[in-house]
């Protein structure tokens, strides 16, 4: 094991971030029908929440995020992963609201997830940890926000699996969301998408070192398939105009062709490359886990078929954003949110930013993304009564 | 003449002067507290006159990104979308009254999207340059070109607007979608009010854009 790994592994046990545990009369009651006790929440904050607790900003992260939004990460060292968005001046401004982001349940930085260890075993969960949806994670959400003793989010916002769990929100808990923003997001998984999240898992699976999900009992790691896993989503991250703009057909550190297996393309490096170090910072069971959780979410088939309905009388400020050249969750998927809004008749915008840069846009510093980003937040703290920043 | 023409004065005062007539006249159609979609709502000039002087639940719609980025930074609720393509997605009589501004005769089926609009809103609302103006006429009637004027400043080549009318057009239009014209105003170059007891060919002469509040026939 790398010394990456080694410390990742440490994250599910001893998270460098804060985290609360919740005792076994507390415990997680999830889709399955299945409870997870004790249960405990990694998370980090930043800002400073008011005396009104009126100005608390939950951010959801995607699947492969965690709870270092905007600090340097423990295992990685590399900055938080959404710092264009998080921070002080930017849209979601640190010195005025309070951001909250929590590691989901099923997650491999603290968060009760595979990696943890199973009270009735004394080893990790792996594979008898119960399967995790979207609203799971959301409910241990709302076990936080409730810890922290907070009545209404002014905002829930995120990305991609981020961006389901804001619509669970909203859905679950509309008098508790002031404002939500579902960005790149869908309202349910798509059969293209879950292929593609088949292939990862069966990559996992198909690694020897996998060993049916007891993999960290005998001390190996199933990287190679969690690698190959890795390099197929990442594709699904990145449109075809913004890899042929990066990487077109060029050569890795070579002139010709070498008539081999070798990396001879960079887009055959760069993917090997992002492989690799994903193995260092990610739990492959975690991956089966989160993965599972998105197969799993279909919003409107929590009420009756009808999108509309999971939004019924909503009071939330929405602002939906989706990016032209996403293709794993396509704008036409942020476009049925919208007519699912506006059928229940909330309050909605909607944005379909213009970029090659594919579903990852997201995670980028994006300008247009930013200014309606900005704007959002901005006339929804006025319409709360928030004051501006001193 | 139709009782159409009975139009009144807009009761609205102007926010500031420069202000569009057209708008002023339409926020002035608008009940107050009444819910509103303005479709090709721009940077949301209109959506925040009825916010703040009717007290409208104001929703927009929007084809171009900084419009609809300017007015979700404005706080008002704004859809990024198409009027021939989006507007048949909203359920039925979801709106007080949908409005359509200086944009029928870019529509690709202007017909379709005044029936949508009647479908999705009980009023609509709608205002459009008259290509029946007498300018418009002198400049195809005498230059023998396309019209270039003050209001419609692009040329035939380049220009956005491919389904001009005329009011009379119009009316007939709103005869085929099987609405009823309860209110109709033609403002001349000046932005005024063409006099209100004169003719349908008189209005259709010297207006040079026109509002009309429509009523779906139930």
């Amino acid at each position: 094991m790398t010394p990456t790994r080694i410390a990742a592994a440490r994250q599910a046990e001893e998270p460098e971030s804060l985290s609360v545990r919740f005792p076994v009369d507390q415990p997680l009651r999830m889709d399955s029908g299945a409870l997870i006790a004790p249960l405990t929440i990694a998370y980090q904050t930043y800002g400073a929440l008011n005396a009104e607790k009126s100005n608390a900003i939950l951010v959801c992260h995607a699947l492969t995020g965690d709870q270092h939004v905007a600090n340097l990460h423990p295992v990685t060292g590399k900055p938080g992963w959404w710092e264009t968005m998080v921070g002080p001046g930017r849209p979601i401004d640190t010195d005025r609201f309070f951001v909250i982001c929590s590691n989901v349940v099923g997650g491999c930085m603290g968060t009760t997830g595979p990696m943890s260890t199973n009270p009735e075993t004394g080893k990790a969960y792996g594979l008898d940890l119960p399967i995790v949806t979207i609203r799971d994670m959301v409910r241990a959400q709302a076990m936080l926000i409730d810890h922290f003793g907070i009545d209404s989010l002014f905002c829930v916002i995120g990305g991609s699996m981020g961006g389901m769990q804001v619509l669970q929100w909203a859905a679950s808990y509309p008098e508790r969301v002031f404002a939500a923003m579902p960005v790149a997001t869908a309202p349910r998984h798509s059969s293209q998408n879950i292929a593609f999240h088949e292939v990862g898992r069966q990559a996992i699976m198909a690694d020897p070192n996998w060993r049916s999900g007891r993999y960290l009992d005998e001390g190996v790691q199933p990287s190679k398939g969690l690698a190959v896993a890795r390099m197929a989503a990442h594709i699904t991250y990145l449109s075809d105009e913004a890899l042929h703009r990066k990487f077109g057909r060029n050569l890795q550190d070579r002139d010709a062709h070498t008539f081999s297996f070798d990396a001879d393309f960079q887009i055959e490096n760069y993917l090997r490359h992002q492989g690799m170090t994903f193995v260092d910072r990610f739990d492959a069971n975690s991956y089966l886990y989160v993965t599972r959780a998105c197969d799993y979410f279909d919003l409107a088939a929590d009420y009756g078929g009808s999108l509309a309905a999971a939004f019924r009388g909503a009071k939330t400020r929405f602002c939906v954003v989706s990016f032209s050249s996403d293709w794993l969750y396509p704008t036409s998927a942020s476009r049925a949110i919208v007519h699912a809004l506006n059928a229940s008749g909330a309050s909605v915008s909607f944005v379909d930013v213009e970029t090659d840069k594919g579903h990852d846009a997201f995670l980028l510093d994006v300008p247009d993304f930013m200014a309606t980003s900005r704007g959002f937040i901005d006339a929804a703290a006025r319409a709360r009564g928030l004051p501006p920043t001193a | 003449m139709t009782d159409a023409q009975i139009a009144k004065h807009s009761s609205i005062d102007p926010p500031n002067a420069t202000t569009r007539v057209d708008l002023l006249l339409i926020a002035g159609m608008v009940e107050p507290g009444a819910r509103v979609l303005d479709i090709g709502c721009g940077d949301g000039a209109l959506l925040r006159l009825l916010a703040d002087q009717r007290g409208v639940d104001a929703r927009g719609m929007e084809l171009s990104q900084r419009g609809v980025n300017d007015c979700v930074a404005k706080g008002l609720s704004v859809i990024q979308g198409d009027a021939d393509v989006d507007l048949s997605d909203y359920p039925t009589d979801a709106f007080d009254y949908v409005i359509l501004s200086q944009t029928i005769q870019a529509t690709r089926r202007p017909k379709q999207v005044l029936e949508n609009m009647l479908r999705v809103g009980r009023r609509a609302i709608v205002s459009f340059p008259n290509f029946g103006h007498w300018r418009i006429r002198t400049q195809i009637g005498f230059r023998g070109r396309m019209p270039v004027t003050n209001n419609l400043s692009y040329s035939w080549y380049d220009t956005p607007n491919i389904h001009f009318c005329t009011i009379r057009d119009f009316v007939a239009l709103v005869e085929e979608a099987g609405a009823t014209i309860e209110r109709a105003v033609a403002l001349d170059r000046f932005g005024a009010p063409v006099r209100v007891n004169a003719p349908w060919w008189f209005w259709n002469f010297f207006g040079e854009q026109a509002v009309f509040l429509l009523r779906r026939k139930t």
